[in-house]
């Protein structure tokens, strides 16, 4: 697995638009300005082709931060 | 497994009517300019048709049956088999197969009959009406295909409203002893319908006092109990799972070679899923994957045939070898593969 500052950075790549400078682990997803629910789809696409790892609806909904999302992926591959 | 090989039937054409009336995503008033980019580079989305109050999809399934039939030279009373699949019917009942069997002047010697699916609908269709025909004993046969989704959308509801488009159309199978055989995979998980419903109107709910409320579910996403549900991460992790195993399991059964595909037509769900679906499956040859979803939304069960006659239908006149794959409500989803010689396209009829 890769390490939580390249994890950010990948997916900061994903989100059209935004600074990828101003996305940290500890950012609030929801909280990315013009965020909508596409981009929980976007994240679940990104999850999904580079770890192989599914995030459910329930996944997102208790997680807050970026490495929120990096925690259940370790958690998930292993 | 519901796994089949259907003998001595091929696609001899298909045709598709939509209606003439467009709307833009960038007039979508509950978009901010950001969404509206992001949907449309995301979703992939930028116009759909929408069907006025007086058309049905039955209505545009009978124009694209017409000129189908005309367009094929087929005389009316060789055809003996019409199925009409879709989730917005003209009546509780009769079911609408049989009043298009008389609006298309068919003999009374037709069998019609309906089948309620959606996104899947096309595949599960081609595999009922190829295994009537294989028989033998009938040799030409209509499957009428579509929804007029929008029929159920409210226009509050930002996660249904701007993704659907209303489209009918026809599809004409012939009994031919030198046709390739098609081989299916169609599977359904029922564990899976709350994802995408419309819970009152049918039996289990009838019409209540609410049924019209129109209640905010969340922001951006107002409707009322009669109104399309969707539910997007759930439809989007059920596309992952299950979509590109389906397909593989296809071309272990049918001895076909992924790289033999010339065209894989998904149904038009989402392009970030379909995208996904192709990255799955390893398909690299962006040109094999035809799109018409950015012309005409997410079509339901038309979106195979739609996207056939609006994307690919100069290059279905040689011999190809295609995949088609629908996946959505129930859940439910289907694949099949073949080889084909030529499958005529009528140009796209506009109502």
């Amino acid at each position: 697995m890769v390490s939580i500052e390249e994890f950010t950075s990948q997916l900061a790549g994903e989100f059209e638009d935004i600074d990828p400078s101003t996305i940290t682990p500890h950012t609030n997803y929801r909280e990315i300005k013009n965020w909508s629910s596409m981009y929980a789809l976007i994240i679940i696409a990104f999850v999904d082709a580079n770890y192989d790892v599914q995030l459910n609806a329930e996944n997102l909904k208790n997680s807050q931060t970026i490495k929120d999302i990096y925690d259940i992926v370790v958690s998930k591959q292993s | 497994m519901a796994l089949f090989s259907s003998h001595n039937v091929s696609i001899k054409g298909v045709a598709a009517c939509v209606p003439k009336n467009k709307e833009l995503t960038k007039d979508y008033t509950l978009f901010s300019a950001e969404e509206h980019d992001l949907f449309v580079k995301s979703v992939g989305i930028e116009e759909r048709r929408v069907a006025p109050f007086e058309i049905t999809t039955s209505d545009l399934c009978f124009h694209a049956a017409e000129k189908l039939i005309k367009d094929l030279d087929w005389k009316k009373e060789e055809i003996d088999c019409l199925i009409f699949v879709s989730q917005s019917p003209d009546y509780f009942l009769p079911a609408t197969s049989i009043i298009l069997q008389h609006r298309l002047g068919l003999s009374k010697n037709t069998m019609a009959f309906d089948v309620s699916l959606g996104c899947s609908g096309y595949v599960y269709g081609l595999q009922l009406i190829a295994s009537i025909l294989s028989v033998g004993q009938i040799k030409k046969g209509l499957l009428l295909v579509g929804d007029k989704s929008t029929l159920s959308t409210h226009i509050e509801d930002k996660s249904t409203y701007p993704l659907f488009g209303d489209a009918g159309t026809a599809t004409a199978i012939e009994f031919d002893k030198n046709a390739s055989p098609i081989y299916f995979n169609l599977q359904s998980d029922g564990g899976g319908e709350d994802a995408i419903k419309i819970l009152d109107g049918a039996a289990r709910n009838t019409v209540r006092d609410d049924t019209f409320d129109i209640m905010e579910i969340e922001p951006g996403i107002k409707r009322s109990r009669r109104h399309l549900i969707l539910k997007g991460i759930d439809i989007f992790n059920f596309a992952l799972k299950e979509v590109a195993p389906n397909i593989n399991e296809l071309f272990r059964f049918s001895n076909i070679e992924k790289e033999k595909v010339n065209y894989f037509v998904f149904h038009q769900a989402n392009k970030l899923i379909n995208e996904s679906v192709r990255k799955k499956l390893k398909v690299l040859d962006v040109s094999k994957v035809p799109y018409s979803i950015n012309h005409f939304g997410n079509t339901s069960s038309a979106s195979i045939p739609l996207t056939m006659v609006t994307q690919i239908k100069e290059q279905l006149q040689k011999s190809n070898t295609l995949l088609f794959s629908g996946f959505g409500v129930g859940f439910s989803w289907a694949s099949c593969i073949f080889e084909t010689d030529k499958i005529y396209c009528s140009d796209l009829i506009e109502i």
